[in-house]
């Protein structure tokens, strides 16, 4: 398109430019868009003449002899996009080009093996194209735990909530194509509201340090961007088929990309996925199925100068909860312990039935982004997020078809960021940020709200700067001020109210007395500060060395604070603490990287100081007319997470390919000095890939799993059995054993119409059908982990 | 005060462009914080009617020649942190056969509802549960619903010799009828767990 352009031009003005009288010169400057430096040795071609000329260490160039009229210049510099220029000659001209020389911020050049970081001294890390592919039927969770010092928090194989380095929930943020999720994250059964298909370019930011995303990051951030779109007119699409043994379903995905020369774009997407119940080794998991659809678009308009991009995603899911986890009350939760197998199996079903959860997540936003010459970009959101949740227990009567829980969360976001870019040594973000959330507990489902109604204003601002110290040595710091109100109104049973020691704290907040209950209206305050410094140093030879320092505090989230009730799915009754504050975490973190091809490595200790560190944990039983219930409850106690993530890999020839990984960390109450609940247990994972191009680009990789048992956990409770009339130790914080599991993938790309256009893979996941189960599972009181699975997914580019 | 450095100057050239051409969006864009921030709901939520609430089970004990005995179990604060109070009037007559009636109230409500007459009603959707130990020897079903199986509003219970002995009784919801007599067997949905200590002399 653009050589035919060139070749009208050349024949319109050609013949015309011949006949003149040309002594005229054009002096010409090319210069780099971001801070005006000249570019030198960048190619300056006059169409439809032999004329060529090269820019000196000024970025300086000249043409003599030139007709007066018009003239058509193409600019290529090695490092940039070409640019095509049309100018008029009128006697000596003078005429200045600027370039885009940063080609990686158009989102054009995909870096292969080696991604392009957010951040400079955090330790982050991301998931290739491969692994997102080979996950595609799995959720975000499982993904990503493929990512060293990466782990999940499941309840079930459907429910995966990423832990990153110990830490999970509010802790972890979750940046869906640069929109926070807002999805009630709060909850140990609340996954995140994503489907891994839509946006495929995924990293983990280990910790707080990228301030950008928010202060609140203890744990770290999961950035979910889409892969880049080529500026060239094609129509282009992928569908992707997986087929499991293990829930006798699948799951199909299908994207497709209409994107023009001009810099728009429209982008379509969608998943459908389909599981009935799974299986663990010995016997069927009666309702663990899974229904999920999900649907996103993009279309945008993105050109060096500026540009702006819609997005909508809608994701929809029906998770089926085990059968056997919904107990009754206390009785049953020692039966089930001590039985080792569930309750309830029914024969194999592909229908969902109680208890079961429904989620739907509604994603729209509208951003723009404009650039300044020789001053930077500035980029503006707007988006909303609705979220709604219902849970549906095992009821009777007419309440068989009610939910449980029906919240309905509602955000909206403004934010502004500018980038200053102008200098080549330093680089300057700041933004701002106003959060409007609201929070609707519906009260038809005639069982009093766990979670209250709530309207959360929040209000930040950050600023973060990088600067090349020297040629191999890059620091950066940043600083960020979160406001956080919440505004609820919770009706508390006057017991609770009373037993909580309210009544002398926090009086004067009861909006209405009720006999039994009362209407209250908390409204907190919270300032946030966070800050980070860090350097990444270039020791040559393929070795790096990331330091990093984060604080960060984190408001409470409305679990920590209002959680008050029976959860009929967990049959615990959990309390959050109104007196709950914002907790502190200090977390230093290094790493020593080697990014050779033969060989590398990375190890990355970390040490994270967390004061009044929120957390929940079993702390008795409430006795009730139906049975006794374990309590569960939000304290707050000064913790520390001491750990170590190291991975190695080597290519021992053209076709071997060893990868090893091990993640380590110790969580301490150190208030008590006892240990933390839920923190995962050590494990190494290993594989060995054979991949030869010759053969279909075949890879043929074995891994194996390690998972030691976690012996650091706190005490178990004693309760009163009423059934056996006697006091009983509940193990309910004991860990189940080590276990080891295999998986072999293979993976191959077939060339039908054009060049590896579609691939086929194998995947069996616990090859030889263990009997496991993993501390960090809320199931494992009732039921095994997965037995085998066998998966095939067929990919098609087109 | 006049600012006149190059890049300001670009820099507001630039805003000015993007001002002609971007204004109706950002009006949009305005319009919605405007709205989103104003819109300021104070109404109060209702509180939730839970529904089939038992705080009350009443159990009368009788038997001729023997003093009659109310065992009851009282939580009016539900799933609240109050533990339900446990009443027990008297001890037992050894070796002698109770006939058992169990009332149920929801005493939330002034006056108090009586649950009792909706168990009978929906008796095929509702089964007692007897667990006897130490002193008391067995129960038994005195009553049947609809269908000829058992329900528990009445029941017999008998005593052994002299001792310490316990009584669980538990409600069910939706069990499975008929049922081999176990709680593990039926199913269904606890509406009430509660054991009693009693003493027989």
């Amino acid at each position: 398109m653009r050589f035919l352009y060139v070749i009208v031009l050349t024949i319109l003005f050609g013949n015309y430019l011949a006949g003149q009288d040309c002594t005229s010169i054009l002096l010409g400057e090319v210069v780099d868009f971001h801070d005006n430096t000249p570019l030198e040795n960048a190619t300056v071609l006059v169409s439809g003449k032999k004329l060529t000329a090269t820019t000196d260490s000024a970025g300086k160039f000249s043409f003599k002899s030139l007709c007066d009229g018009i003239l058509e210049l193409e600019i290529s510099h090695p490092e940039c996009k070409s640019q095509f220029v049309t100018l008029t000659i009128e006697g000596d001209t003078y005429h200045k080009i600027s370039l885009e020389h940063h080609l990686e911020e158009l989102d054009e050049v995909k870096v292969v093996g080696d991604k392009s970081k957010n951040t400079t001294s955090n330790q982050e890390e991301g998931l290739s194209l491969k692994d997102v592919e080979q996950n595609s039927g799995k959720s975000l969770g499982d993904a990503l735990r493929r990512i060293t010092g990466v782990s999940s928090l499941n309840t079930g194989a459907n429910i995966v909530k990423p832990v990153i380095q110990g830490l999970n929930g509010s802790r972890v943020l979750v940046l869906n194509n640069n929109v926070r999720m807002q999805d009630m994250e709060w909850g140990q059964e609340h996954a995140p509201n994503i489907d891994i298909n839509s946006n495929q370019n995924i990293s983990v930011i280990k910790g707080a340090g990228a301030l950008e995303y928010g202060g609140d990051a203890i744990g770290g951030v999961i950035v979910l961007d889409p892969l880049p779109i080529a500026r060239v007119d094609s129509l282009f699409g992928k569908t992707q088929l997986n087929l499991s043994s293990n829930g006798r379903g699948g799951s199909i995905t299908t994207t497709l990309i209409k994107s023009y020369d001009s810099g728009l774009y429209v982008k379509v997407q969608g998943t459908l996925k389909r599981l009935g119940d799974l299986e663990a080794p010995n016997y069927l998991l009666t309702n663990t199925g899974i229904k999920e659809n999900s649907f996103s678009l993009n279309f945008g308009k993105r050109d060096f100068l500026q540009g702006w991009e819609a997005y909508y995603s809608f994701f929809d899911s029906n998770i089926g909860i085990l059968r056997a986890s919904h107990i009754g009350n206390i009785d049953d939760l020692i039966t089930a312990i001590n039985s080792q197998q569930p309750g309830i199996i029914n024969p194999f079903s592909r229908d969902i039935i109680r208890p079961n959860q429904e989620v739907t997540h509604h994603l729209a936003k509208f951003n723009y982004y404009r650039r300044f010459k020789g001053f930077g970009k500035l980029d503006l959101q707007y988006d909303f997020q609705n979220n709604s949740r219902f849970e549906y227990d095992v009821r009777v009567g007419d309440d068989a078809n009610k939910p449980s829980l029906d919240l309905s969360l509602s955000t909206h976001t403004l934010s502004a960021i500018l980038k200053l870019d102008s200098n080549e040594k330093f680089e300057g973000k700041f933004g701002a940020l106003a959060r409007y959330q609201d929070n609707f507990a519906n009260p038809d489902t005639g069982v009093r709200r766990l979670i209250p109604d709530y309207d959360k204003y929040d209000f930040g601002f950050f600023g973060i700067g990088e600067y090349q110290l020297r040629s191999d040595i890059k620091i950066d710091a940043g600083v960020r001020y979160d406001f956080t109100r919440i505004d609820a109104k919770k009706f508390y049973r006057t017991s609770r109210w009373e037993e909580r020691n309210y009544d002398n704290d926090f009086g004067n907040l009861i909006v209405e007395d009720l006999g039994t209950q009362l209407l209250v209206n908390p409204v907190f305050d919270y300032h946030n500060v966070a800050a980070m410094a860090g350097l990444q140093y270039d020791l040559k030879n393929d070795h790096y060395l990331r330091f990093n320092y984060a604080f960060a505090q984190r408001a409470p989230n409305p679990s920590e604070l209002f959680s008050d009730g029976l959860h009929h799915s967990a049959a615990r009754i959990e309390l959050g603490d109104l007196r709950i504050k914002s907790e502190v975490s200090s977390k230093v973190s290094a790493s020593l990287e080697r990014n050779a091809s033969n060989w590398g490595f990375t190890i990355a200790p970390y040490i994270n100081s967390i004061k009044d560190f929120i957390l929940l944990e079993p702390s008795g039983v409430e006795f009730t007319i139906r049975g006794a219930f374990p309590v569960w409850s939000y304290r707050q106690a000064d913790a520390q997470l001491l750990g170590v993530d190291v991975s190695t890999y080597s290519n021992w020839s053209r076709h071997f390919r060893s990868d090893h990984q091990l993640s380590w960390v110790r969580g301490t109450d150190t208030s008590s000095d006892t240990a933390l609940i839920n923190i995962p247990a050590t494990n190494i994972n290993n594989s060995i890939t054979y991949s030869n191009e010759k053969w279909n680009n075949v890879t043929i990789s074995l891994e194996s799993q390690y998972v030691f048992e976690q012996q650091r956990f706190p005490s178990n409770i004693s309760v009163f059995s009423p059934q056996q009339q006697e006091e009983v130790i509940l193990a309910i914080n004991t860990p189940p054993e080590a276990y080891h599991v295999l998986a072999i993938d293979i993976d191959t790309r077939f060339s039908l119409r054009k060049n590896d256009d579609l691939g086929v893979g194998l995947r069996v996941t616990n090859l030889l059908n263990s009997a496991y189960r993993d501390y960090l599972n809320r199931q494992r009181y009732f039921v095994d982990d997965l037995g085998r699975n066998i998966s095939i997914r067929l990919i098609y580019a087109y | 005060m006049h600012i006149n450095n190059p890049k300001f100057n670009n820099m507001k050239k630039s805003f000015r462009q993007m001002k002609t051409t971007n204004l109706k969006f950002f009006t949009v864009l305005l319009g919605t914080a405007f709205l989103m921030f104003s819109c300021d709901n104070n109404d109060d939520p209702a509180p939730v009617d839970e529904e089939e609430v038992i705080t009350t089970m009443n159990v009368t004990l009788t038997a001729t020649g023997a003093t009659t005995v109310s065992l009851a179990s009282q939580d009016l604060d539900g799933d609240g942190p109050d533990a339900p109070v446990v009443t027990v009037s008297g001890s037992l007559a050894p070796n002698t056969t109770y006939a058992g009636s169990i009332e149920l109230l929801n005493e939330t409500e002034t006056p108090a509802e009586d649950i009792t007459a909706e168990v009978a009603e929906e008796d095929s959707e509702h089964q007692f549960f007897f667990d006897v130990s130490g002193a008391l020897t067995e129960t038994a079903y005195s009553d049947e619903d609809g269908d000829g199986n058992p329900l528990g509003l009445s029941f017999a219970l008998t005593t052994g010799d002299a001792g310490s002995g316990t009584i669980q009784i538990t409600l069910r919801h939706e069990p499975k009828k008929p049922n081999d007599g176990t709680l593990a067997d039926a199913g269904g949905e606890t509406d009430i767990a509660q054991s009693f200590s009693v003493t027989v002399e």
